[in-house]
């Protein structure tokens, strides 16, 4: 699904990424950790396509493509989807709008037709109940005067009715109450299937204990020092990050 | 340069689809202003001694007058000696139908998307088609004449109903109001008339299109709305002129006149030839529109989509004349390339509870100006007066400009007056957020600003509002894609 290979890359001539390499494959949970500033973040905008980064060397394929080659909606259209961190508000655009015309636009890059709208409403309403979102939700500008937990609802509401191959969550937990938590969790559990892959990425390992990786990784200085199963996150929690931090001085 | 400053640069680039010519035969005036000019016009319009008495008056006042130097705009001198007064297709009598309209005329408004045939309409539009210096087709006069509704040409109402004229013209924008008023005043040429009779709802949208189509000439309509008592109207505007090099003069002035309980929602699609991607040539549009609320109760709704002229000098006001008067000013002002636009509104409060809402919405693009200019005046006689304002401006680039002059004259203490304002950049943030959804760039921009305007838009007749999305779509078209 997705290989990054010797991936390093950087902003306003700062290295941020340093030779970061990753696989995964189809259906596979992957949980990306560490402390603050080791580049977490800056993965997920340059696989989603962010302007700014200075790209210096390695390679991304995602299903056979050059991802890095790729512009953001291209990306979008080939099934990545990224659940922001900072949702933005766009007035005047109603939710039911936005969601029709992305979705159309995907499926008008697959050559397909656009989707009728009683089909779409359907669907709408099927993925809005899947994260508890009030009716009048459809007629409301994006993100305009939501919660903080209500915008995250919106990503992950997003991501059920756009179905992408790979969503990247960029520290979807921060910000939530525990109630939200579990809204937001249950959403990604049921969208997970043997196609469909994600990365989660977050500080805490609070938001393990609802949506269950197959894979941990530690980020430390732009690389990843330590990869596990769900045990390793647990084990963070307990420990904290110095060890880590001990372990790469060493080599 | 990143990709984003590249499809903005770019955006405006797109060509004006209305710039062309319709080779008709055309009759002028000698070019330039004086008395005989103005003898001239009334005479060719056959008009009662009385209407040439008035043009002669405001050609007096306005020989006296100075162009006005107030607004932030950057208007090259006029020389108004070097401009035709009055230039009309070719009359073939009378046309009592369709087929006697010269052929080439129906052509253009066919290429204009317009049809003048009144089965072809959309149902329930009446039109008055003004080309020039004359009316060259009202539809539907019958059906609206059951209900004892007039709506006709200026010309002809002067002739055929010159008592309302005469006791209506010049009541709400006098002919000493402004310098442009004041031109307008003397050499108007048509326009169009409605008459909205006691307790009648109009049951179809009537609508004017302005056409410029002659060289070198200017032109100066004049419209008059009369709403009585209990009445109801919904009157369109729509404009369009050729590509030239040289700036086309366009100083028109409307007058509307609401009685006791009575309703006018005046919509205007502005999108006259806004000069070439270098400034060059465009037409001037120096406009006075002003509703007068006379009667208790009466309101007035003003909605504007602005996206045409070299240069814009516009304020559709309103006077709160009668007890609990609602005066509504809604307006999108799209600027690109070189373009300049003034414009906003004026809420005189002088009836007690009245009412006014102002939402003006400005997008600037190119190395355009763009100016909100808006005056609420609360005169001491309006107790309870009530306003609210909000201006936002959104600015697609650094080069271009946005400014806000919000006035506010408050003479009565129980006045309650609001005053928002905004002024925000399409950001990066909010582009990429829409590409990771899988929209395109420039899709994105369109949704951005169309969502800017919603609120505005929102207020259009059904038609209407779809002609000036695809309108505000071309007006932000780039070269990607």
């Amino acid at each position: 699904m997705l290989d990054i290979q010797n991936l390093k890359a950087g902003i306003n001539g700062k290295e941020i990424l340093k030779g970061l390499d990753l696989k995964i494959g189809a259906g596979e949970v992957h949980a990306i950790m560490g402390p603050n500033g080791t580049g977490k973040s800056t993965l997920g905008n340059i696989l989603s396509g962010r302007d700014g980064y200075e790209i210096t060397d390695g390679y991304v394929d995602f299903d056979g493509l050059n991802l890095l080659e790729m512009d953001p909606e291209e990306r979008a259209q080939a099934g990545l989807f990224m659940a922001f961190q900072y949702p933005v508000e766009i007035p005047g655009v109603s939710n039911a709008n936005f969601l029709k015309s992305a979705v159309n636009e995907i499926r008008k890059a697959r050559g397909e037709e656009p989707m009728p709208a009683p089909q779409f409403l359907k669907l709408l309403r099927e993925k809005m109940a899947l994260v508890e979102m009030k009716k009048d939700f459809i007629g409301r500008s994006v993100n305009v005067g939501f919660s903080g937990g209500e915008k995250k609802r919106n990503e992950i509401l997003q991501m059920a009715v756009l179905n992408p191959k790979l969503a990247i969550l960029d520290e979807t937990d921060s910000g939530l109450d525990i109630d939200a938590l579990r809204i937001v969790a249950n959403g990604v559990n049921k969208l997970r299937t043997p196609n469909n892959s994600f990365i989660v990425i977050t500080h805490y390992q609070r938001l393990l204990d609802y949506i269950v990786p197959d894979f941990v990784h530690v980020m430390y200085e732009g690389r990843i020092v330590k990869s596990g199963d769900k045990t390793l996150a647990l084990e963070l929690e307990a420990k904290g990050y110095d060890w880590i931090k001990e372990e790469f001085a060493a080599i | 340069m990143n990709e984003t400053d590249q499809i903005l640069e770019n955006i405006g680039t797109t060509e004006y689809k209305y710039g062309f010519v319709t080779d008709i035969e055309q009759e002028f005036a000698p070019k330039g202003l004086n008395e005989d000019i103005i003898r001239f016009i009334s005479e060719k319009k056959g008009e009662p001694e009385w209407m040439t008495e008035w043009r002669l008056k405001a050609y007096k006042v306005w020989s006296r007058m100075k162009a006005p130097n107030w607004a932030h705009l950057n208007l090259r001198e006029i020389d108004y000696q070097d401009i035709i007064y009055y230039a009309a297709p070719k009359p073939k009598e009378e046309k009592k139908s369709l087929d006697e309209v010269d052929p080439e005329l129906l052509k253009t408004f066919e290429k204009l998307g317009i049809s003048l045939e009144e089965q072809k309409r959309l149902s329930g539009v009446a039109m008055d088609v003004v080309v020039d210096s004359v009316s060259v087709k009202t539809t539907f006069q019958k059906t609206l004449k059951e209900k004892g509704i007039i709506f006709c040409s200026m010309s002809e109402a002067i002739r055929e109903h010159g008592d309302l004229v005469r006791q209506y013209i010049g009541s709400v924008v006098p002919a000493n109001d402004n310098f442009f008023a004041a031109l307008n005043s003397a050499v108007f040429s048509d326009g169009s008339f409605c008459y909205i009779p006691k307790g009648v709802r109009c049951p179809m949208e009537l609508s004017t299109y302005f056409r410029i189509n002659a060289a070198g000439t200017g032109q100066f309509e004049r419209t008059l709305l009369i709403c009585d008592a209990g009445g109801y109207v919904s009157y369109l505007e729509g404009c369009t002129a050729p590509s030239r090099d040289e700036n086309q003069l366009h100083a028109a002035v409307v007058e509307l006149i609401c009685m006791d309980d009575a309703e006018i929602k005046y919509s205007t699609v502005q999108n006259w030839y806004p000069g070439d991607k270098d400034g060059k040539g465009g037409v001037y549009n120096l406009v006075t529109k002003r509703g007068k609320c006379q009667g208790n109760n009466s309101k007035i709704s003003w909605t504007q989509v602005e996206t045409g002229s070299a240069i814009t000098w516009k304020y559709p006001s309103c006077l709160l004349i009668g007890d609990g008067a609602i005066g509504e000013f809604y307006s999108v002002a799209v600027t690109n390339n070189y373009q300049q636009a003034d414009t906003g509104t004026k809420m005189e409060h002088i009836g007690k509870n009245t009412t006014s809402r102002i939402v003006s919405k400005g997008i600037s693009m190119g190395k355009s100006s763009n100016s909100y200019r808006g005056l609420v005046r609360v005169h001491k006689t309006a107790d309870n007066a009530r306003n609210f304002s909000q201006c936002d401006s959104l600015l697609m680039n650094p080069s271009c400009g946005a400014h806000t002059f919000p006035y506010m004259e408050v003479h009565n203490k129980s006045a309650k007056v609001e005053h928002e304002a905004t002024t925000s950049k399409i950001g990066d943030d909010i582009l990429f957020y829409c590409q990771q959804r899988g929209l395109s760039e420039e899709q994105a921009v369109s949704m951005i600003v169309n969502g800017f305007c919603k609120e505005v838009m929102d207020n259009l007749p059904m038609e209407f509002a779809v002609e000036a999305r695809k309108l505000l779509e071309i007006s932000l078209e780039g070269s990607v894609g």
